[in-house]
């Protein structure tokens, strides 16, 4: 069984170009329902480099977690994905659970909005985390402790080496948001994928989260891919943003871009659809008509036309092809621009 | 955002005092005392026909028990509730009952608050079976109709139940059963939070249109400030259930005097790159105290960054710094 090459092997190779972390190609997930087949995903590529924070936006039902489910391997018993997905040069995609374990928790992390999902209420926020350590970097039991209380108070824990001993339900709700992000910075991996990870937070927590995050980033050069709803928390915090649509990325680029200047009709529909505090005076919210698609039943051509303002005979004829325009920007629209 | 003038005239709803304390624990297999849970705390304000009065404050500020303590759906509630003149704590009971037709209430989890078994029109038509049960059946089946085209539903969908509907459409039917015996009141507890940005925007058209053409008030309970902004008239922010600011919208976003609001405003992510890589921020360190064992005098003090000493002795008293805006701080004008 081969192992994963070194990074400086993988790097070597591919020089003198960085090898991205993350590296997503054609990736297509598949669910099997008692109503027929549902695709979730459909032809996903995009990179994440070292040090570099990529948000991926979009709304329930638009495939945006279950890209990263498939990139952990997580995927529900009933789904299956197919394309290419590399870390660090390496085909990870459909990789036996034994030989994914060595990278995923290791050199890839993943933290979810429900911070319960990833702590097992049984066990000791200690026992939790050093388990990691142990199992992944053969510390000892003493080494490992001091490692992760060190940890914890990283991510601003009060107390930590007391609340070490403590179970997750003694922790506030950001306690253990910040806990698990603490966990999952254990082994200071590569990459760190982060699932609505403030959604369920109150402001001010979130706030600290999103700094959390930054800090992060600077210190360790980790990639980050930020999954969420709030066009508001990636504002800050990205470099590249992907927008999701019925499972596909319809546009993608800086995150300057896409905020000062979005073309596809869909982003600029959810940016004029939020009430933002630095508003001026507008007497009503701009709305997408309609609801979000249902997968099951998506229209012909673009999955969008159906609430779009800008529909033209050819969006149901034709599916509009993700597109080069111009400015490291691509867009899956027929409009020449917006 | 549109301009949203202060509302003048006579009070539709008077709140004088109002705390909701619960008591915890103390029960026949342990061995703590019960303690005082005071999760709403002395709260006073006027709410007049046509306006919207924005509760905000973080989890565990008792915004959704002071929406619930208005509309005396808690016992556990003291002080004066005046509806219309009418002290609600001292109506018979039979009165209060064909008082609350008056007064609705729209709730954060859309399918949660419809009963599954119920058709749409079902749902729809039990609050005017409850208050007006002479109403023959095409009568009721009419205004059903026509509370489902008000609010945006398609009366022809009248006999589906609510798993037919999307998320949106679910909550379209939760307020058409609070509009349909035309209220004087909503409570909207958290009626956003659980939709999708593109339909957020359409419910909160929604209500805002409602109100124009019905006049009738709401109190608008959110954690999403940006939204309480759009949508009221006045915002009262609350910590550990007590009234921290209570001011105008333009006044409280504009000039903001309390510590812990300053804070709440700045923690808002702004959908701009450049403003939000900029924005410097209040920082607050630490998480929100037990309610159950709240600091000493102001309850904010062991996050706040300008308490002193005296914040540790002496509670402050909500008061007014500015016409329409009051401030429970030692240290607002610091």
């Amino acid at each position: 069984m081969p192992s994963i090459p070194r990074i400086a092997e993988a790097e070597a190779r591919e020089a003198p170009a960085v090898v991205p972390t993350l590296e997503v190609e054609g990736l297509e997930t598949v669910f099997d329902t008692p109503d027929g087949e549902v695709k979730a995903v459909s032809d996903v590529s995009f990179a994440v480099g070292p040090g570099e924070t990529v948000g991926v936006v979009g709304e329930s039902g638009s495939g945006k977690s279950q890209i990263f489910m498939s990139v952990m391997g997580l995927l529900a018993a009933n789904g299956r994905a197919t394309g290419s997905v590399r870390f660090r040069g390496v085909e990870i995609l459909g990789l036996p659970p034994a030989r994914l374990n060595r990278v995923r928790g290791e050199r890839m992390a993943m933290i979810f909005q429900d911070p319960m999902t990833s702590l097992n209420p049984y066990l000791t926020i200690h026992r939790q985390m050093t388990e990691v350590l142990i199992e992944h970097k053969g510390m000892g039991e003493a080494e490992a402790r001091k490692v992760a209380i060190a940890m914890l108070e990283r991510v601003n824990i009060p107390e930590a080496a007391r609340r070490i001993d403590m179970y997750p339900h003694e922790f506030s709700g950001g306690m253990r948001q910040r806990a698990m992000i603490g966990m999952a910075l254990l082994c200071r991996p590569e990459l760190l994928i982060a699932d609505e990870p403030t959604t369920a937070l109150d402001v001010t927590i979130q706030a600290q989260i999103l700094d959390l995050i930054a800090e992060i980033r600077e210190a360790e050069r980790t990639a980050i891919v930020l999954i969420t709803h709030d066009l508001g928390v990636v504002a800050g915090l990205c470099d590249r943003i992907l927008v999701m649509y019925a499972g596909r990325i319809v546009e993608s680029g800086s995150a300057n871009r896409i905020f000062y200047a979005p073309q596809h009709p869909y982003t600029d529909g959810l940016l004029r659809s939020m009430p933002r505090l630095d508003a001026g005076a507008a007497a009503r919210l701009a709305t997408i008509p309609g609801q979000p698609p249902n997968l099951q039943r998506l229209p012909s051509g673009c999955a969008f036309r159906d609430r779009c303002d800008y529909r033209m005979e050819i969006c149901a004829s034709e599916r509009p092809p993700l597109r080069d325009i111009g400015g490291g920007r691509h867009k899956a629209c027929h409009l020449a621009s917006l | 955002m549109p301009p949203r003038e202060p509302v003048t005239g006579a009070p539709l709803l008077s709140v004088q005092d109002l705390s909701v304390h619960f008591r915890i624990g103390g029960g026949f297999f342990t061995r703590h005392r019960p303690v005082l849970l005071k999760a709403v705390d002395g709260v006073s304000f006027e709410l007049r026909p046509g306006e919207t009065l924005g509760l905000v404050g973080e989890s565990g500020c008792g915004k959704s028990t002071l929406g619930r303590a208005v509309l005396r759906l808690l016992d556990a509630a003291t002080g004066r509730v005046v509806w219309l003149g009418h002290d609600l704590g001292r109506l018979p009971a039979a009165e209060l009952r064909r008082r609350r037709r008056e007064m609705q209430i729209v709730f954060q989890d859309p399918l949660a608050a419809l009963n599954p078994r119920m058709t749409a029109g079902e749902i729809i038509a039990e609050p005017l079976r409850t208050f007006q049960p002479g109403l023959r059946p095409d009568e009721v089946r009419a205004r059903v109709k026509d509370t489902m085209a008000k609010v945006g539903l398609i009366p022809q969908q009248i006999n589906r139940y609510p798993h037919e509907f999307s998320g949106g459409q679910c909550q379209r039917i939760g307020i058409a059963r609070a509009m349909v015996n035309e209220p004087k009141l909503i409570v909207c507890d958290e009626p956003v939070s659980a939709l999708d940005v593109s339909i957020q925007a359409q419910i909160v058209n929604l209500l805002m249109d409602l109100q124009r053409d019905t006049g009738m008030a709401l109190i608008f309970i959110s954690h999403n400030l940006s939204v309480v902004r759009h949508i009221s008239h006045r915002i009262m922010v609350l910590y550990l259930g007590r009234v921290v600011e209570l001011a105008d919208r333009d006044r409280l976003y504009r000039n903001p005097r309390h510590p812990y609001t300053q804070a709440l405003i700045s923690a808002v992510p702004i959908p701009d790159p450049e403003l939000e890589r900029r924005k410097v921020r209040v920082r607050l360190t630490g998480d929100l105290p037990s309610p159950l064992d709240p600091p000493s005098g102001c309850a904010f003090r062991t996050r706040c960054p300008k308490a002193s000493e005296l914040c540790a002795r002496i509670t402050p008293g909500l008061l007014p710094i500015e016409p329409l805006h009051e401030v429970a701080c030692h240290h607002w004008d610091r």
